[in-house]
């Protein structure tokens, strides 16, 4: 492998100071899942890895009040061994589950699945779904982003030089919400997903219409998709497979997947239609405290 | 060249200090360094699951950790899996169901195997291949494997069961 130098520093303000004076030749690393081996094969050529594990902030893992605090380093088992995170984020903990297999999910986090920013980034839709902020250290201070806006292309986000992301903050589940995250793959573990849907629905009292939703799509575009339309397709309906089926329609209208070993574009499209209905009804399901 | 660290780390039960380049992976360490050849390199990119070992308890692959990233930590690789010179239930079973030829892929396997069943001393067919999915065996085949899993599973009475 590539030369570099390494440094594991203990407080966000070290980190940053570390990244900034190695301006775009530091990179920070979680569980290296990806940056290992993107090192090995010359994808990354940084002079200076910052392991950012050992910076208390990074490994919370904190409700509040106002929802629960994610360290960007938390690696995926410890999300969907806790009981209380399962219940209230299903659709993260449904993404940690599938990243990679369990030797993958000791180390991966949910921040490098985010920072990588690749397409297909199982954990990304889930955040988007739950409206997940991302809080951001750099040399200017900490600032907030909503995750909507984070990744602007394949592997590139919103940070600049210096910058890391320290956690994710995702707000207090409402009542009668329930969320899910299903990706499509040819097997049953260890691939890339074809398509990845995340939603968030939030039912009336009765369970009977939608008060809110929030769809996410994966692999289907340079960037995970918002899918607002598909979400104001469900807002104030009832919920029927008439409502879901136009949601499913919506989301497939704004893929513009690539062709590729995986699928074809047609292929893709097909499935997002599809497979939003389902997670819409999988949402649903879980609003009304089904599994 | 980045400057050469020393890592203290406990592998095995036994306190091992060494030397290594920042940019080498726990892999390369322990078996061109260490000279603990029992962890098989396989595709070097996370995905075939020969490297596997537990770090600080947890099943990890060996090519996608650091080896300065073990500093301080608790490693368990193959080579301390069999108690007093008597194999683990898990290495008996291999064995007694074939479930291995070249062997390469195996190391993984029982390490792997070793986690699920500390986690989960009675795991279903289903459990055993999802969290072996991650292990790939080129010539065995997972059926083997898997009745080899189950197998070594009711049998975990053995003085070694401790060390799960
Ligand atoms: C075998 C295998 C299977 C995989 N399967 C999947 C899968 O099914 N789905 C999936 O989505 N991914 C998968 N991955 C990719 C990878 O495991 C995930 O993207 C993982 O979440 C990355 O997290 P990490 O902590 O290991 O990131 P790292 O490798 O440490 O970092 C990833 C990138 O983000 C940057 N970074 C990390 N943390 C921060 C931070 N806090 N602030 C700023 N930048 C940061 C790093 O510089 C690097 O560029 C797989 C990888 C392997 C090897
Ligand atoms: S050699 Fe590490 S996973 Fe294949
Ligand atoms: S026994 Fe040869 S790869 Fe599994």
């Amino acid at each position: 492998m590539r030369d570099f130098d390494y440094a594991a520093p203990t407080t966000v303000a070290e980190a940053v100071q570390l990244l900034q004076s190695h301006k775009g030749a530091a990179r920070p690393m979680a569980g290296g899942t990806d940056l290992i081996d993107q090192v090995r094969v010359g994808r990354l050529t940084p002079d200076l890895v910052v392991d950012i594990k050992k910076i208390p902030e990074l490994t919370v893992l904190e409700w509040s009040a106002n929802g629960l605090r994610i360290g960007a380093a938390v690696p995926c088992y410890r999300l969907y061994h806790d009981p209380k995170v399962t219940a209230a984020y299903t659709a993260l903990t449904d993404s940690a589950a599938i990243i990679g297999g369990i030797q993958i999910q000791s180390r991966a986090s949910i921040g490098g699945n985010l920072c990588n920013s690749g397409p297909a980034a199982d954990s990304t839709p889930s955040l988007i779904a739950l409206g997940a902020i991302v809080v951001i250290a750099g040399p200017q201070g900490t600032r907030e982003v909503s995750v909507d806006t984070f990744c602007t292309g394949p592997g590139k986000n919103i940070l600049e030089p210096g910058e890391f992301v320290v956690e994710l903050k995702l707000p207090a589940r409402a009542a009668k919400s329930g969320s899910a995250y299903q990706r499509f793959i040819p097997r049953n573990e260890m691939d890339i997903a074809v398509v990845g849907v995340g939603v968030s629905v939030t039912l009336d009292a009765a369970g009977q219409n939608f008060v809110a939703a929030k769809i996410a799509l994966g692999a289907v575009a340079a960037k995970p998709l918002v899918a607002e339309a598909a979400a104001k397709a469900l807002i104030g309906q009832p919920v029927s497979e008439a409502t879901i089926q136009k949601a499913g329609e919506a989301a497939r209208a704004i893929a513009t997947p690539i062709d590729d070993m995986r699928g074809t574009i047609e292929f893709r499209k097909h499935v997002t239609g599809i497979l939003t209905a389902r997670v819409i009804q999988q949402a649903v399901e879980r609003a009304r405290g089904g599994k | 060249m980045a400057k050469k660290r020393i890592v203290s780390t406990t592998i095995n039960g036994t306190q091992r200090d060494f030397l290594c380049e920042p940019r080498q992976t726990l892999l390369e360490v322990l078996r061109d360094t260490l000279d603990m050849t029992g962890t098989k390199e396989g595709c070097s990119n996370g995905n075939c699951g020969a490297c596997t070992v537990q770090l600080n308890g947890r099943p990890v692959v060996s090519c996608l950790v650091l080896a300065v990233e073990v500093d301080g930590a608790t490693v368990e690789t193959i080579e301390g899996v069999a108690c007093n010179g008597t194999l683990h239930p898990l290495q008996d079973a291999f064995l007694n169901n074939a479930a291995l030829q070249c062997g390469i892929c195996t190391p993984g396997f029982i390490m792997q195997s070793k986690s699920l069943l500390a986690e989960n001393p009675n795991p279903s067919e289903h459990d055993i291949r999802f969290y072996l999915a991650g292990n790939l065996c080129r010539c065995t085949g997972y059926d083997k494997i898997v009745r080899a899993v189950q197998d070594a599973a009711g049998k975990m009475s053995s003085c070694c069961e401790a060390k799960v």
